[in-house]
């Protein structure tokens, strides 16, 4: 197997519990207990109403594919190993995020229903990314 | 409070745009456009008493300002650097003549040179931010703006033909600024859209090619204005936002806070769109361009793939747009590109467009754009009769 070249995410003590749901192909967000909203990236406080009183929560994985770009050349050799679909997706929850679709691009169209593909990258690392719904 | 007409842009200095490396760095670029723009204003060193300085990607470096100060042994009243990528050539205009009202200095230099630093960058995961975006390949602007004109095409039926038209007619523009880079061929729709994709749905020829280079602008009092050299270019309207930094948390990412800096711009000025004689706007890829159009008003949300269609961009056109060739012709030097479409509507309201002279042009628009979409600036500059 080929060493895995890719940046990967360096988490801080504020996002590990992402990071550590993603390992166990779970998805969680934060949730803002005063105002009720989930949030992401994680943070420290709510973007919405600065409260301090976030709570890790279980997210369904669904969501609706915002936008995506097929990405013939890249920025970076490090993505050098093809074309990749980079989107945007926004969850059923709200929030949306920066992700890969794993999918041929003739079958994506904006706003179609994805739902979450949890990608074991390295033995310690876990990407979030999404496939169509079924 | 306005700025209206409390301060004007006197002279201009530009270096044409280069693609290969040189034994000159960014300070050496930041030199020679300072000493034409100076010298462009009928002033002396000693009479610049403001200095605003873009910092350069290819030399970052902290307490900026003071260390070109002193390279350039200038005595700067107020002196600070602007860190809103492309946006920070037009912020550095209204921020001048902010300082200039507040009687803070008479004469500011805005400054601004980059070098051409492609192939040696490096994936960004300096922040939190970063951390949930370069893992999964979104690095650099280019896939940013896909993701913009992807959503703009499904949302409002936008065509690549549309977005194309925008890059040819600012090539036609081009072949008639010989400060351009790209000014020897002519470009068509059917060559934009055959060029190979970059960022689908983005070809090659629809975004812009990193250069070495520089502009800069004099902005000076009513004072010293009235006495210049060139006929002085006021500002007379100018506004600013910002409502993300990643686009993935923009509140819509067809939209942008153009919308609400050109709102300012324009109210502070009291004209009208129709009023504009020309349009800068900010132009690293096409999409831009389009989205900027929209936001500005000079035409319906959605609506500025068939306006760029219905309308000529061209000098002669009857919209002339990016009349030095854009970015996309011309060259974009680092994070001093965005001075340019500045330098271009001064030129053309000093009357020194040259074979590109929109006639009778009197009032200009000028949009600067950083990161993606990120910071806005838009100015209403005027030629006085």
């Amino acid at each position: 197997m080929s060493e895995y070249i890719k940046p990967l995410p360096q988490p801080s003590k504020t996002s590990q519990p992402f990071w550590d749901a993603a390992k166990r192909h779970e998805l969680m967000l934060q949730r803002c207990e005063a105002c009720h909203r989930f949030i992401y990236y994680p943070r420290a406080r709510c973007p919405h109403c600065f409260s301090d009183r976030l709570l890790w929560r279980k997210c369904s994985g669904k969501g609706k594919l915002y936008s995506f770009t097929v990405v013939h050349r890249p920025s970076t050799r490090l993505f050098a190993d093809g074309p990749y679909i980079l989107a945007i997706v926004e969850l059923e929850e709200g929030p949306r995020l920066t992700t890969n679709i794993v999918a041929p691009a003739e079958k994506l169209k904006v706003d179609m229903p994805v739902t979450v593909y949890f990608d074991d990258v390295t033995p310690e690392r876990t990407l979030v990314k999404f496939k169509p719904a079924e | 409070m306005s700025l209206k007409g409390k301060a004007a842009a006197i002279g201009i200095g530009e270096l044409k745009p280069y693609r290969e490396p040189t034994d000159a760095t960014a300070l050496d670029l930041m030199a020679a456009v300072a000493a034409e723009a100076i010298a462009d204003a009928g002033l002396e060193k000693k009479d610049i008493d403001g200095l605003l300085v873009g910092m350069a990607s290819a030399d970052p470096g902290m307490i900026y300002p003071s260390a070109i100060g002193e390279m350039f042994d200038l005595r700067p009243r107020m002196l600070n650097v602007l860190d809103i990528g492309g946006a920070s050539g037009a912020g550095m205009i209204w921020r001048a003549a902010a300082a200039i009202d507040a009687g803070m200095c008479n004469a500011v230099l805005c400054l601004t040179a980059d070098l051409n630093r492609l192939g040696r960058r490096r994936p960004p995961m300096i922040s939190l931010m970063y951390e949930f975006e370069a893992p999964y390949g979104a690095i650099g602007a280019n896939c940013g703006y896909a993701l913009i004109a992807q959503r703009h095409m499904a949302k409002y039926g936008t065509r690549p033909e549309q977005m194309a038209k925008i890059a040819v007619d600012q090539r036609t523009n081009a072949l008639a600024n010989p400060l351009a880079f790209f000014n020897d061929s002519p470009l068509t729709i059917d060559e934009v859209l055959n060029s190979r994709y970059i960022c689908e749905p983005l070809h090659l020829f629809e975004i812009v090619s990193p250069m070495s280079g520089g502009a800069a602008v004099v902005v000076a009092s009513p004072e010293i204005a009235l006495r210049s050299k060139h006929p002085p270019v006021w500002l007379i309207g100018a506004g600013e936002g910002s409502d993300r930094s990643s686009v993935t948390y923009a509140p819509e990412i067809t939209e942008s806070a153009v919308k609400g800096a050109a709102e300012t711009a324009f109210k502070m000025a009291g004209v009208e769109r129709k009023d504009i004689d020309l349009v800068c706007p900010y132009d690293c890829y096409t999409i831009t361009v389009l989205v900027t159009l929209e936001d500005a008003g000079f035409c319906k949300k959605g609506q500025g793939g068939p306006f760029v269609m219905d309308h000529d961009l061209t000098y002669a056109g009857d919209f002339p747009c990016n009349t030095h060739g854009g970015q996309l012709s011309f060259g974009q030097p680092g994070l001093a590109g965005g001075m340019s479409h500045v330098t271009e509507g001064i030129r053309q309201l000093m009357g020194r467009g040259e074979d590109r002279q929109v006639k009778n042009a009197r009032l200009a628009y000028v949009n600067g754009n950083g990161g993606i979409m990120s910071e806005q600036v838009s100015l209403i500059l005027e030629r006085l009769s």
